[in-house]
C-alpha cells in the first residue's frame, strides 16, 4: 500500500506524529488492524480457548528465563550439574528463574496437550483449517525435541540415562541404526559431546524453528479464522453493510481483556507449583536427576518425564516380534507414529458435523475412550513393568490407535444433529 | 451452568480416571494373573521425618553433627561455608567451630581426606549436598534409626531401609549396639499372618546389646537436627521461596480479581 493513501493516526496523543511517522514506512495500522483489532472471533469462545494465548506466554517465560539460564549454565559434562546447583544457590534469585524454566516446561506441554484435546472437541482441525493443524502439530513435535534435549543439559541421572534410552532407540533401526546412534550423540555413549550438541539444539536450533512455527500458526489462523465451540463458520452470516461477523467480536479488546484474566489465574497455580512445590512430588523434578549424572551406574527405574510417558508406554507395550523384525522396532515405529498420526485427523474425521454439541455419541465415548487410554498410558509410563502393566498398556495402545484407524468409520456411521445457525451461549 | 458443570465433571473424570481405570482393568485383569503383579515391588516402609527447616536451634545442631561426622568421608561439594550464616551463624563462628575442611568460609563443604585415601579405603562415598533431594528427609529419618548390628556384613552393620549398606554406622557411639529382631505377626489360629500380597507380616525389632552415651530420645534429637540440616543444606532457598511465594499468591489474587472486574465491564455489551 502506498504511503500517500494512509491517513495520519489519531487517538494516541502525544504518540500521534510518531506512530503515523512509523505508519507511514511500515504497516503497523494494517497489521494492527488485521490481527487485533478488527481480527473478528468468534463471540462464544469458553474454557477451552484460553490454552493457545496461554502456550505463548509460557513460550515467553521459557525464552526469557531460558536466556538468564545460559548466562551462568555451563555445557559441559564436568561442570553441568555444578553450575545448575550454582544457580539455585549462589546466583541472586536463580532458584526462581531455575524453577520457572523447569515448571514452564511442564506448563508448556499442559497448554499444549488442552489446546489439541480443544480442537478435537470442536473439530478445529476440520476444513478449511488443515494447514493450520499441520502447523500446529510441527509445534507440537519441536516442543518434544526442546524438552527432550532440554531435559540433559542439567546432567543429573535420569537426564543421562533418560537421553541414553531415547537415543538408543534410534539405534533398533534397520541397518543404519547403531551408526545413526553414535551421530546423533557423537560418541559411543552420551558425554560431553552429547551434551554439547543438545545445548546447541536447545538453546537455539529448535527455539527459532519453533518462533517460526508460531508465526506461521497465527498468520494461517488470522487466514481462515478462528473455529467456535459450535464448529459453525460466523463468516457465513455478516452484516451486509459493514462486513462484520454478525457472531464476531473484535479480537483486541475483547479477547485481550478476557486472556488477561486466563493469564492472571493461569500465574497463580503457576505460582503455586513454582514457589510451593517445584518437584510436584517428582513429576515436574524428578527425584533421581538430583544426582549427578553417572556413566558407570544405570539407575534401576529409569522413566521420562511425565508429558513423555504416554508414548514410552506404547513403546514398551510392543512385545511382539512381526515379520520377523525385532519388537524393539516395532515399538518404535508404534511410539513415532502414536506422536505423528495427530497430523491426519483432518482426514480421518468424516463427520458431517464439526463439534461435540452437534456429533452423535459414538465420537462422543471415542474420544472419550482415547482420552482415558491416553492418561493410563501416560501413568503406566512413570511405572516399572510388570506383567500385569504391560497388558494394560497394550489394551491402552490398541485403543489409542483404533480412535484413529476406526475414525473414518464411525464418524460416517454417527447420528450427527444438525449444526446451528448462529453461534450459542 | 450446565456447561459449567460439564467442564468441571471433565476435570473430575480428568483426576479420577488414572485412579478408577487402573482398579477397573484389575478385575479381569485378576482372572487371568495374581493380582500382585499390580503391586509387586516390595516398598520399605518410612517414618515421616519430624523436621522443620525454620527451627533455627535444630539446624545449627545438625550442622555441628554434619561436619563433626559426616565431612571426614563425605563431601558437600555444592554448599558454601558462608551460607550457614543463613541459619543465624556469624563468619567467625563458623571459622572457630565448623571450618575443618576449607581455609576460608567463601569456600565450598569439601571432604576432608583426599580423594586417594578414600579410594584406597572404600572407594568414594557419595556428596551428600543434595542427598535429602534425592532420597527424602523419610528415607534419611529411617535410615540414621534403621542401623543394627550383622554379623554377616563386611563392616559388622547393616541397615533396615539399606540393606547391604557400605557405611558403618558412624553415630554407633551416640546410639550403641542393637541387634534385629523380626517378628512374624500370628492370627487366632497361630499361622503367621499375611497381607493381600501374599506376604509374611513382619514387625521389624531391635534389641539393645551395648548402651550408648544417649538415651533413645537424645539420640532421636541428634539424628532429627542432621536431618534438619541435611535438609535444609539441599535447598538453602526454600524457607525464602515459600515466604517470597505467599506474597506472590496475593498480589495474583489481586490481579485476578481486578483482571476478572475489567473483563466483565468490556464484555456486559457482547450478548
Amino acid at each position: 500500500m502506498a504511503a500517500t493513501e494512509k491517513q495520519p493516526i489519531t487517538g494516541a496523543g502525544p504518540f500521534n506524529g510518531i506512530l503515523t511517522w512509523i505508519d507511514e514506512r511500515y504497516p503497523l495500522m494494517s497489521t494492527w488492524k488485521a490481527h487485533l483489532a478488527e481480527y473478528y472471533a468468534p463471540k462464544n469462545f469458553n474454557f477451552w480457548y484460553y490454552f493457545g494465548s496461554l502456550a505463548m506466554l509460557v513460550l515467553v517465560i521459557q525464552i526469557v528465563t531460558g536466556i538468564v539460564l545460559t548466562m551462568n549454565y555451563k555445557p559441559d559434562a564436568a561442570q553441568a550439574f555444578a553450575s545448575v546447583e550454582y544457580i539455585m544457590r549462589d546466583v541472586p534469585w536463580g532458584w526462581l528463574i531455575r524453577y520457572m524454566h523447569s515448571t514452564g516446561a511442564s506448563a508448556f506441554f499442559v497448554c499444549i496437550y488442552l489446546h489439541m484435546f480443544r480442537a478435537m472437541l470442536y473439530g478445529s482441525y476440520r476444513k478449511p483449517r488443515e494447514l493450520l493443524w499441520i502447523f500446529g502439530m510441527l509445534i507440537f513435535l519441536c516442543l518434544m525435541a526442546e524438552g527432550f534435549f532440554g531435559y540433559l543439559l542439567p546432567w543429573g541421572q535420569m537426564s543421562y540415562w533418560g537421553a541414553q534410552v531415547i537415543v538408543n532407540l534410534f539405534a533398533a533401526i534397520p541397518v543404519i541404526g547403531p551408526d545413526l546412534a553414535i551421530w546423533i550423540r557423537g560418541d559411543y555413549v552420551v558425554s560431553d559431546a552429547t551434551l554439547n550438541r543438545f545445548f546447541a539444539f536447545h538453546v537455539i536450533a529448535v527455539p527459532l524453528v519453533l518462533l517460526g512455527l508460531v508465526a506461521a500458526h497465527l498468520l494461517a489462523l488470522h487466514e481462515v479464522g478462528s473455529n467456535n465451540p459450535d464448529g459453525i463458520e460466523i463468516n457465513k452470516i455478516k452484516n451486509p453493510k459493514t462486513g462484520i461477523p454478525l457472531d464476531g467480536i473484535p479480537f483486541h479488546p475483547y479477547y485481550t481483556v478476557k486472556d488477561i484474566f486466563g493469564v492472571a489465574v493461569f500465574m497463580f497455580v503457576f505460582a503455586v507449583i513454582v514457589f510451593f512445590a517445584p518437584e510436584l512430588g517428582g513429576y515436574f523434578l524428578e527425584y533421581n536427576n538430583f544426582v549427578a549424572a553417572d556413566p558407570l551406574r544405570t539407575p534401576q527405574h529409569i522413566a521420562p518425564v511425565w508429558y513423555f510417558t504416554p508414548y514410552y508406554s506404547i513403546l514398551r507395550a510392543v512385545t511382539v516380534n512381526f515379520f520377523w523384525i525385532d519388537a524393539k522396532v516395532w515399538g518404535v515405529v508404534a511410539m513415532g507414529v502414536s506422536a505423528l498420526i495427530f497430523v491426519l485427523l483432518p482426514w480421518l474425521d468424516r463427520s458431517p458435523a464439526k463439534s461435540l454439541r452437534s456429533r452423535g455419541p459414538i465420537y462422543k465415548a471415542a474420544l472419550a475412550i482415547f482420552v482415558v487410554c491416553f492418561v493410563i498410558l501416560g501413568y503406566l509410563g512413570t511405572q516399572s513393568v510388570t506383567e500385569g502393566r504391560t497388558l494394560a498398556a497394550q489394551v491402552c495402545t490398541i485403543l489409542y490407535f483404533l480412535f484413529f484407524l476406526l475414525m473414518p468409520w464411525y464418524t460416517t456411521i454417527d447420528k450427527c444433529k444438525p449444526e446451528p445457525e448462529r453461534v450459542t451461549k | 451452568m450446565k456447561r459449567l458443570l460439564g467442564v468441571l465433571a471433565c476435570v473430575v473424570a480428568g483426576f479420577a480416571a488414572p485412579v478408577i481405570l487402573p482398579v477397573v482393568l484389575a478385575v479381569p485383569l485378576s482372572v487371568g494373573l495374581p493380582l500382585a503383579a499390580w503391586a509387586s515391588e516390595a516398598e520399605i516402609r518410612l517414618d515421616a521425618a519430624p523436621i522443620d527447616v525454620r527451627d533455627i536451634a535444630s539446624l545449627q545442631a545438625g550442622a555441628r553433627t554434619f561436619v563433626n561426622y559426616c565431612l571426614n568421608c563425605h563431601g558437600a561439594s555444592l554448599m558454601r561455608y558462608n551460607r550457614l550464616r543463613d541459619i543465624g551463624l556469624t563468619e567467625q563462628q563458623i571459622k572457630d567451630n565448623l571450618l575443618f575442611t576449607a581455609e576460608k568460609v567463601g569456600e565450598m563443604m569439601n571432604i576432608a581426606m583426599t580423594k586417594k585415601d578414600a579410594a584406597d579405603w572404600f572407594g568414594p562415598a557419595p556428596d551428600l549436598s543434595l542427598i535429602a533431594r534425592s532420597r527424602g528427609a523419610d528415607w534419611l529419618w529411617s535410615y540414621f534409626r534403621g542401623y543394627y548390628r550383622d554379623p554377616a556384613s563386611p563392616t559388622g552393620w547393616n541397615n533396615t531401609i539399606f540393606p547391604g549398606v557400605g557405611m558403618p554406622h558412624v553415630l554407633w557411639q551416640l546410639q550403641g549396639q542393637r541387634v534385629l529382631k523380626e517378628e512374624i505377626s500370628r492370627d487366632v489360629s497361630g499361622n503367621a499372618a499375611k497381607d493381600t500380597h501374599g506376604n509374611v507380616i513382619k514387625t521389624v525389632k531391635f534389641d539393645a546389646v551395648t548402651p550408648g552415651t544417649l538415651s533413645q530420645a537424645e539420640y532421636d534429637t541428634v539424628v532429627r537436627d542432621l536431618v534438619n540440616f541435611m535438609t535444609w543444606m539441599a535447598e538453602p532457598n526454600q524457607v525464602l521461596r515459600k515466604q517470597v511465594g505467599i506474597w506472590v499468591l496475593f498480589f495474583l489474587a489481586i490481579l485476578i480479581a481486578l483482571s476478572y472486574a475489567l473483563y466483565k465491564e468490556f464484555w456486559k455489551d457482547v450478548y
